[in-house]
């Protein structure tokens, strides 16, 4: 992990390790939520969906909510229900945004919330995605964070044009313990377009504009860094165009499923969505996450482990689950997901929540099945249900999203130390 | 025979990162901030500006290989800040400058085409194609293409772009105005499928950004080989160029103008806006004060050795800046600028500074203000407004990118000052009449 340990700049405190602390909740937003046919009950969905405004009112109400982030879906293909390919479908959402500019589109319209778009490793510039990432940390105080995601398919591929890949079949993911050396590969060029945003994100140190008249400079010129990255697939000189950002890194979370992504994780990231189906599955998956981390050596701070699940609430026993029946009979087939489908009511799944905690969970991102209802069902049933119990915030204790997650600012892994007497 | 008079297109160019831009003013503010993007974007606005413009560098400045201390630097992406831009203002279009040749177009298209979803028809882009090794080294691509390529690459990319663009149609998403609007959310023969094989892209598949409001996003181009000519004539809605003085300026729109029929264009359909810098002051001898004055700022005495060590090739930091210039002539055995377009024949250009520092007995740094960029516009607002005016219906310029001297504040003046005078002389709007970019324009 490159990240150094330095709390210098910390402004937030560090997170206890109590069992008792309090969970970190984020919302997973895409389209009119997970259920593929939620957008029939959201009004004008097909115009409301690509209007700012329908986004810029979910943010706002995560952020009522006291959440602590939200993410932005991303990918270059049209959604499919086809592993790699398309299907025609015109009954479900299809189209999307680019993730981080939707993400910096809603930055000034609020002051809390963190911000976490997905961006593609495989088929952009780490230059261009670092930058991005860094002005979306610019322009919104130190709100941003970056979800970095592979694309093994042809589908995407094909779009973009620069590398072809072959159609990943169902074989191909059949045991995620065992990928394709292609897919692994992707994997680790992933790994290593984070290392280069990181080094980015450093290559200015905090202290590099000087503005000294009597010199005549502008910048100290000795504090800014090339970054000298060589890669198998691209090599980057550096230094960023873009100075360091308000939180120095902005948060890496990855998505993962086995033991490649863990690594992947183990080496890159700060935080880790994973997606247990149960109180065991919960510790299993800690187990391997922590095996992964020894793997790859990870310095500094352990992963924060945060759970997905795709969540339907609501306040009458029975009716999330009618509900989720009532969306997948419209859709012609149950949902399905990687993650755990939760139905019912928000007191319950706080019990859920924080049974996983016990286990060793320290956040979740909940996918709302249906927007906003179920963002609502997050921030004004399940918010104040764990709030009641002691385990989640009733005010913002930070600015930042590093001082929501409890993550100390860290100092330019290029500066070097002061030297003070003792 | 009369014709009626030109309406003048304005746009705010956010200071960049050169010596154009004064940083050691008590007045100058962060670079970076979006405090500083989001005033000089709502000045603009104001002023009821076209469009906001950001430049793009993506490898910082070197000089003899280190990098440039002296002028401001640093920026951020242009088309992230220009998203939260969308949400503190209501009608300004937004331009941002993104390289052809270290970009892939469906990417780019999908980024430029949410921008356009997010802003309400605002999105603009300028393509530019600079291209060298010395910027590659922080690409995949690496490398070099020479000018040819560049340009055949930059019109594929936006011909590519625009078929993009152009596969979703507007009523792709069925209008849905009962709450149960059918069982559609897109009709799937309303997409189609892009397949483009050329010499630079070969791609297939489908795009998945919904046809935006203004279905293509405004282009500006600002190269000025014939080929970059060329290319803005065949493409292009804007021309940004360097041409800002009537003689060149004319020259400039007559030859790009001149070259639309060979596309079946009308001249209406490309804009010519010149970069543009100006000074103000209540009079004549005031507004020539400050045009010093802000010289001086730009030309540091440390700026001006720089400057000249460009030329002369040497280290020529033991020169005395507000001395003669050197009699020694320039060492040409090395080139000595990164990321910056070179110079032309410098010994000959040595000659010609030295000669004319003799005749005007001017020191090192009079000597570079003279030499490099005076403000296009110099006078009372009166003036200013009468002299743009002038450039426009002149046919010298369809309007300017104004570009300020100070960040944030740069154009504060200019909208509470000259803008009211050219609204007054009925060449400039004094509300938008539509809401996008292209009806700004006129396009
Ligand atoms: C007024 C003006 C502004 C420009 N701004 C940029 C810029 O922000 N970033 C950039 O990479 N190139 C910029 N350029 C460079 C050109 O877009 C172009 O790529 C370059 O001049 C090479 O093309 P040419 O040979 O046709 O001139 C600018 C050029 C002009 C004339």
């Amino acid at each position: 992990m490159p990240e150094s340990s330095s709390t210098e700049h910390a402004q937030e405190k560090a997170p206890d390790k109590a069992p008792e602390k309090e969970l970190h909740i984020a919302v997973a937003l895409d389209g009119a939520g997970w259920h593929p046919a939620a957008w029939r009950d959201l009004p004008d969905a097909r115009t409301e969906l690509f209007k700012a405004r329908y986004w810029a009112g979910l943010v706002a109400e995560a952020e009522r909510g006291l959440l602590d982030f939200v993410t932005f879906e991303d990918a270059f293909r049209l959604q499919s229900t086809l592993l790699d390919g398309l299907d025609g479908r015109g009954d479900q959402v299809r189209g999307r945004f680019d993730a981080v500019l939707l993400a910096a589109r809603l930055a000034p319209l609020t002051s809390r919330i963190g911000l976490v778009p997905t961006a593609v490793t495989t088929h952009t510039e780490p230059f261009h995605v670092a930058i991005g990432i860094a002005s979306l940390d610019h322009v919104s105080g130190g709100r941003a964070g970056w979800r970095p995601q592979v694309s093994a398919r042809s589908t995407d591929a094909a779009n973009i044009g620069r590398r072809d890949l072959p159609e990943l079949t169902l074989e191909d993911v059949a045991d995620l313990a065992n990928l394709p050396q292609r897919v692994e590969d992707l994997f680790d060029e992933a790994a290593d377009a984070v290392e280069v945003a990181r080094r980015l994100w450093d290559s200015w140190e905090d202290d590099a504009e000087i503005r000294d008249v009597a010199t005549g400079r502008f910048i100290d010129r000795d504090k800014l860094h090339y970054i000298d990255f060589t890669g198998p697939t691209f090599s980057v000189k550096g230094p960023s165009i873009t100075p360091r950002s308000p939180q120095g890194q902005p948060v890496v979370a990855a998505l993962a499923h086995d033991v490649v992504p863990y690594r992947l994780a183990a080496r890159a990231a700060d935080v880790v969505f994973v997606t247990p189906h149960g109180t065991e599955h919960v510790r299993s998956i800690i187990t391997a996450v922590r095996e992964a981390e020894a793997y790859v050596g990870r310095e500094g701070r352990p992963l924060q482990v945060f759970a997905d699940l795709v969540v339907f609430l609501d306040d009458e026993p029975g009716a999330a689950a009618a509900r989720k029946t009532r969306l997948d009979e419209l859709d012609g087939a149950e949902l399905f997901s990687d993650a755990l489908v939760f139905t019912g009511t928000p007191e319950e799944l706080a019990d859920l929540l924080l049974e996983w905690r016990a286990a060793g969970i320290e956040g979740y991102r909940l996918r709302p099945g249906a927007l906003p209802y179920d963002l609502e069902g997050i921030t004004r049933g399940l918010a104040p249900a764990l709030r009641s119990r002691g385990a989640f915030r009733s005010a913002y204790e930070a600015n930042t999203l590093r001082g929501l997650l409890g993550l100390p600012r860290p100092a330019s892994r290029y500066a070097t130390p002061e030297v003070v007497a003792s | 025979m009369s014709r009626p008079r030109k309406q003048v297109h304005l746009a705010a160019h956010f200071p960049g990162v050169n010596n154009t831009t004064v940083w050691a003013d008590p007045r100058s503010k962060s670079q970076i901030d979006f405090s500083s993007f989001r005033h000089l974007a709502e000045t603009a606005e104001r002023g009821r500006f076209d469009f906001f413009f950001l430049a793009e560098g993506l490898r910082l400045r070197e000089l003899k290989g280190r990098i440039h201390d002296l002028d401001v630097v640093g920026r951020p992406e242009a088309l992230t800040v220009l998203a939260a831009l969308a949400a503190v203002t209501d009608r300004l279009g937004l331009a941002g400058t993104v390289n052809a040749t270290f970009n892939e177009p469906y990417e780019l298209a999908r980024r430029l085409a949410t921008l356009d979803h997010l802003s309400a028809g605002r999105a603009a882009w300028n393509v530019v194609t600079t291209s060298d090794a010395f910027t590659g080294e922080n690409f995949r691509r690496g490398g070099f293409l020479d000018r040819a390529d560049r340009y055949t690459r930059a019109e594929e990319f936006v011909r590519l772009a625009r078929e993009l663009w152009d596969s979703w149609d507007a009523d792709a998403l069925p209008p849905g105005g009962e709450p149960d609007g059918g069982d559609l959310f897109v009709r799937p023969e309303g997409i189609r499928p892009v397949r483009f094989e050329g010499r630079h892209f070969s791609t297939s598949g489908v795009f998945n950004v919904p046809r935006s409001p203004q279905g293509r996003p405004v282009i500006i181009q600002a190269g000025d080989s014939d080929e970059g000519r060329e290319f803005a004539a065949k493409t292009a809605d804007v021309i940004f160029s360097r041409h800002g003085t009537l003689d060149s300026g004319k020259a400039f729109y007559a030859d790009v103008k001149g070259r639309l029929a060979r596309y079946g264009r009308e001249p209406y359909q490309l804009k010519i806006m010149p970069a543009a810098t100006f000074a103000l002051g209540d009079t004549e001898e005031d507004a020539a004060e400050n045009a010093t004055h802000i010289r001086r700022q730009q030309v540091s005495p440390q700026t001006a050795i720089a400057f000249l060590e460009q030329v002369w090739g040497r280290d020529m930091s033991a020169y005395d800046p507000e001395g003669p210039l050197p009699d020694v002539d320039p060492d040409l055995s090395e080139g000595v600028w990164g990321g910056r377009v070179p110079l032309g024949d410098r010994v000959e250009l040595a000659a010609k500074w030295r000669a004319l520092a003799e005749e005007k007995k001017l020191s090192i740094r009079e000597l570079v203000i003279e030499v490099t960029g005076r403000q296009s516009f110099i006078g009372t607002p009166e003036t200013v407004a009468a002299r743009i005016d002038e450039f426009v219906q002149a046919d010298a310029a369809d309007g300017f990118i104004l570009v300020p001297h100070l960040t944030p504040g740069g154009l504060d003046d200019f909208v509470d000052r000259v803008v009211p005078l050219l609204q007054e002389r009925g060449v400039f709007r004094t509300e938008y009449a539509g809401t996008t970019l292209r009806d700004h324009l006129g396009l």
